[in-house]
């Protein structure tokens, strides 16, 4: 189209123009990397990186002392499935706390947020006291309560006789068991509590008020009208506590200690042994990968789950 | 909401009322046995102490060398915390700012990461830290805290930055302001809301965490109050009459801070989760 002689000067415009432009989005560039950047590289070096090294050490005979690391295949995974009767112990223990704790902290949770939604003077003084217990730390927490089922109990028992009190809470498998589901219920029912407090607040008050004057129980107005229109909170309370309680650690340790007998022993603590105590490296990466898919299997499920009723609903 | 005091509502209040106690009771078992001697504890553990013993704080005050253990619990929530602030609110300006494919991947993988499990990345991360030079030592620990704290504060951010209308921004560009400028002056003073949500969470996590910091840090001069407190209790079991006290002195600094601060971290808790 162009002959040469033509072309001449606007080329060399056209040339210093695509040059400025690129000369701006090189700009551009550098100034989302510099926004950007910081938290990435932070978050890849600390979280990605490691992850996927885990993946690898997965697949060998690491023990974090010589530096000859060793690739074993699967080897790791088929000794974990094969002959590792304590972590599916921990696996199983740590399913059945996750359940439990689920169900009576958000039963909790629920039940304290509707007391409180009620229009009680002592209302912002109860809503502190019910929420304290989760600013502290569960490892503190656990000492805590270490104190309270030996010795605390033993003395309301002596003052009330119930035998409830006298029995030996965390010397004993099934009660040591529901010991740490009460305290993680204690710690985390205020949590729950605030935010189905922040959800019920957010129900339209009219519509309850049409309600009633339809002549609906307050059973139906809660079946029919509350919990549909807060779904969503739901969503978010089992996930918190399916994951929190999954991934239980501190107050597993310091309540119980994983014992009797490692009856209470959570995958992490398991997890944890493994590489800490008994320098597997790989064996103990192999089994962080396979808590990882389990983790991410339920709350995924679990989130897909509640989701879908809140359309419906 | 009902303003009418019934019945109903006072039986409710009974019940409510009741329900406080039973939670506080831990709380009035550990305090009054903090200031009993030993063989007050073994004897009545529920009786309201005879005399009140402050020895027992003092002994392990020193034991655990409490200053220290609370100065570094201080500066390390507090410098996490402003870091995290500043990478997380930048990094979520730009990206909710800069719309696009780029973007979009870099968002979901943060938040698809806030799914692996702490445990899933402490084995390697142990390694690489050895390699590079973040074990036993505080700023480690704290640029730790960075890379795990990335995730949530930026995902808060990120919801919060969405609502945030743009044409504030877009007539400060055209008066000549860098972006830097365009940030720090005028879209961050904005995010106030969620900056203290943000802080709040990761405050609760950082002071109270206890697994991260016991792998970097191995030196005693090191260790943080959760630390202090379950090296006192591995040395001293059973020994109650010092170990409520160290757990009096280990929790009161956080209580405090819920305290003073509760109405912003009940806002802020219930912000923070159903965002």
């Amino acid at each position: 189209m162009e002959t040469k002689i033509e072309i001449g000067e606007p080329a060399v415009k056209s040339e210093v123009k695509t040059l400025s432009r690129k000369k701006a989005n090189l700009k551009k560039i550098l100034t989302y990397g510099a926004f950007v950047g910081p938290a990435l590289l932070f978050f890849l070096v600390i979280q990605i990186i490691p992850f996927l090294m885990g993946i690898y050490y997965s697949f060998t005979s690491w023990n974090g002392v010589s530096s000859v690391v060793e690739w074993v295949g699967l080897e790791n995974y088929i000794k974990i499935f094969k002959n590792d009767p304590k972590f599916f112990d921990s696996f199983i223990f740590t399913t059945k706390f996750m359940l439990a704790s689920v169900i009576i902290s958000n039963l909790l949770g629920f039940g304290l947020a509707l007391l409180l939604n009620a229009a009680l003077k002592s209302r912002n003084l109860l809503r502190t006291v019910f929420f304290i217990p989760n600013v502290i730390g569960g490892l503190l927490l656990g000492f805590i309560w270490q104190f309270i089922f030996v010795k605390g109990f033993a003395a309301i028992g002596n003052l009330t006789d119930l035998s409830v009190f006298k029995l030996p809470w965390l010397g004993d498998e099934t009660t040591a068991f529901w010991g740490i589901v009460i305290v993680f219920a204690w710690q985390i029912s205020g949590y729950m509590m605030v935010i189905y407090i922040a959800a019920l607040q957010g129900v339209d008050q009219t519509l309850l008020e049409a309600a009633k004057i339809d002549g609906a129980s307050s059973w139906t107005l809660l079946t029919k009208i509350i919990i549909p229109l807060i779904l969503p909170a739901f969503t978010i309370c089992f996930f918190l506590t399916i994951s929190m309680a999954f991934k239980i650690f501190d107050l597993n340790i310091s309540l119980t200690g994983g014992g009797p007998f490692n009856s209470t022993q959570s995958v992490a603590i398991n997890i944890y042994q493994e590489a800490f105590q008994n320098n597997r490296y790989g064996l103990g990466t192999a089994k962080s990968i396979l808590f990882f898919l389990v983790v991410a299997i339920f709350t995924t499920v679990q989130v897909m789950m509640t989701k879908k009723r809140e359309v419906e609903a | 909401m009902n303003p009418r005091y019934t019945k109903i509502t006072f039986l409710l209040e009974i019940i409510g009322i009741v329900l406080g106690v039973i939670f506080l009771i831990p709380f009035y078992f550990v305090l009054i046995n903090s200031v009993k001697g030993f063989a007050d504890i073994l004897i009545d553990a529920a009786a309201w102490p005879q005399e009140f013993l402050f020895s027992n704080y003092l002994k392990v005050w020193d034991i655990i060398n409490f200053p220290r253990a609370f100065w570094n619990s201080l500066i390390i929530t507090v410098i996490s915390n402003i870091g995290l602030v500043v990478i997380s609110s930048m990094a979520a300006w730009k990206m909710v700012r800069t719309p696009g494919k780029f973007s979009k991947i870099l968002f979901v993988l943060f938040v698809s990461a806030m799914v692996i499990p702490f445990q899933t990345v402490m084995i390697p991360l142990m390694k690489l830290g050895g390699t590079l030079n973040l074990t036993n030592s505080i700023p480690g620990l704290i640029i730790m805290y960075f890379g795990f704290g990335v995730p949530l504060s930026l995902f808060l951010y990120h919801g919060f930055i969405k609502t945030v209308p743009i044409e504030i921004e877009e007539s400060a560009r055209i008066d000549g302001c860098s972006q830097f400028g365009v940030f720090w002056r005028i879209v961050f003073p904005l995010l106030k809301p969620i900056t203290v949500t943000v802080v709040i969470l990761n405050t609760l996590w950082i002071w109270n965490d206890y697994l991260l910091p016991i792998l970097v840090l191995q030196d005693a001069e090191l260790r943080t109050i959760p630390l202090a407190t379950s090296s006192f209790f591995a040395q001293y079991t059973k020994q109650w009459d010092m170990g409520l006290a160290a757990l009096v002195m280990g929790i009161t600094p956080v209580i405090i801070f819920f305290l003073f601060l509760q109405r912003h971290i009940i806002k802020g808790i219930a912000q923070g989760s159903i965002k």
